[in-house]
């Protein structure tokens, strides 16, 4: 079996991964005692927020709260920050983890701008300077798109909002563990990531990081494992926005994935993982009935090749790559609907290789030929 | 009866803060532990760092410098 579908999420972890999950499913309660089991599980968590906020560029740990998913930071971001009085920025880029939230917040009275892309997918930068209006609370944006691969320039945007009074939340769902964030150095208010794709940790965990300063109201509250004579959960984070038990067999997962990723390099990885996707591209040009969606001039992309074959249906190609070839791909409209309108493609969807670490060349090279077949047959 | 002796104890708003303050001790080697938040300390988090008063002497200065809630004297 070839994998391709990275990112939707990784398969193959660094083995140090599954390791720490194993040895934290007999960890206690973080938060929940001083006993031994209880303060084990506490130091891995805590642990895990330095590496997080290593990772990411931030000063302090304590800043950096644990969710079970992007999606999960992101509706803890719109909720805990937008009213209704105000405004918001967007593009037609994004993953309905962004859309879905906002479209909720626009019901409830909350204005929304959705700026449009262009025929390869990008949003200009220029279009966001024109957007602003007094009430204009955050732009709200993915670092890069689940679809074309293509990347935001969020210290440009983090420069601009700022002059307007204005956050940066971003959606690091695809880059975070890929391409290098450092949240103070790009500006970002608030970086909403998680663990299982490019990071290579365990499905269900991710997090959010939320700037010194910067009040929110908590999505979920309940349990916190003290102040429980108050009816108000703590307002300190972490504890604000994590009620609850914490995920800790995945949080000590995701703390060794992001120790391997320091000790490799977010940088070496990327670097590596575009390496192949240059590779399938090279291989594929080729090949006339070939459609290709992003901007694969920019300098700076995910390792996402995202095609057609003319107008077969991309259900049909991902079901001939599963069946005759073993190689898995995703199809369909992954989740993007505004950038399938742009592109013409909402019925028949797209077909999306995304590359990752562990993939090898033979791999590459073995997708790219299953791909000539195909194009020849179809 | 079992005997009760002076320690300080350091309350915080989170247990992020008390692991941290934890971690920072023993790196440093200061003696102490965390303990489950004594009832005379009425804020804070379920966690609390113990050490002896006269370890709390020795290193009041660093001790000083790390994040915590509050610091109390009790008989414990």
């Amino acid at each position: 079996m070839i994998y391709f579908d990275n990112a939707a999420t990784t398969i193959k972890k660094p083995p140090c991964v599954g390791e720490a999950v194993v040895n934290a499913l007999s960890a206690g309660n973080s938060g929940r005692g001083a006993h031994g089991p209880s303060l084990s599980a506490a130091r891995i968590v805590y642990e895990a927020r330095e590496k997080l906020a290593e990772l990411f560029g931030a000063e302090d740990p304590s800043r950096i709260a644990f969710a079970s998913n992007a999606t999960e930071a992101l509706n803890i971001a719109v909720n805990g920050l937008l009213t209704e009085d105000c405004h918001v920025i967007t593009t037609a880029s994004e993953h309905n983890s962004v859309l879905r939230p906002l479209y909720r917040k626009e019901k409830a009275g909350m204005a929304l701008t959705i700026l449009p892309v262009d025929r390869k997918g990008a949003a200009s930068c220029e279009q966001f300077s024109h957007s602003f209006r007094k009430n204009t609370r955050a732009v709200v944006i993915q670092h890069a798109s689940n679809l074309t691969g293509n990347v935001m320039d969020l210290s440009y945007l983090s420069s601009l909002a700022h002059k307007k009074g204005a956050l940066l939340v971003v959606d690091a769902a695809q880059t975070a563990g890929c391409l290098p964030i450092d949240v103070e150095k790009q500006g970002i208010d608030i970086l909403c990531f998680t663990g299982h794709k490019a990071m290579m940790g365990p499905q269900g965990t991710g997090g959010i990081y939320v700037k010194q300063g910067i009040e929110m109201e908590p999505f979920c509250v309940g349990g916190s494992g003290f102040m429980s004579f108050s009816k108000n959960h703590p307002s300190d984070l972490p504890a604000a926005l994590e009620a609850g038990t914490l995920n800790v067999p995945g949080i000590a997962g995701l703390n060794a994935a992001a120790g391997y990723l320091l000790y490799t390099g977010v940088e070496v990885i990327g670097r590596r993982e575009r390496e192949l996707a240059d590779l399938f591209l090279e291989k594929i040009s080729g090949i006339d009935r070939i459609r290709l969606y992003g901007d694969y001039t920019a300098k700076e992309r995910t390792a996402v090749v995202s095609l057609n074959i003319d107008n077969e249906d991309s259900a049909r190609v991902a079901d001939l790559l599963w069946e005759e070839y073993r190689i898995c791909v995703r199809a369909g409209a992954h989740c993007a609907p505004l950038l399938h309108q742009t592109f013409g493609t909402t019925e028949q969807g797209i077909v999306r290789f995304s590359f990752s670490w562990f993939n090898t060349e033979k791999e590459v090279l073995a997708a790219a030929d299953a791909l000539k077949d195909l194009a020849l047959s179809l | 009866m079992r005997k009760k002796m002076k320690y300080m104890v350091f309350a915080f708003r989170t247990t992020a803060d008390a692991i941290a303050m934890e971690k920072i001790c023993n790196t440093h080697h200061i003696a102490g532990r965390l303990i489950p938040t004594p009832r005379e300390i009425s804020a804070g988090c379920g966690l609390a760092w113990r050490m002896t008063d006269a370890d709390y002497e020795k290193w009041k200065e660093q001790l000083a410098k790390m994040k915590y809630d509050s610091v109390t004297a009790l008989m414990l």
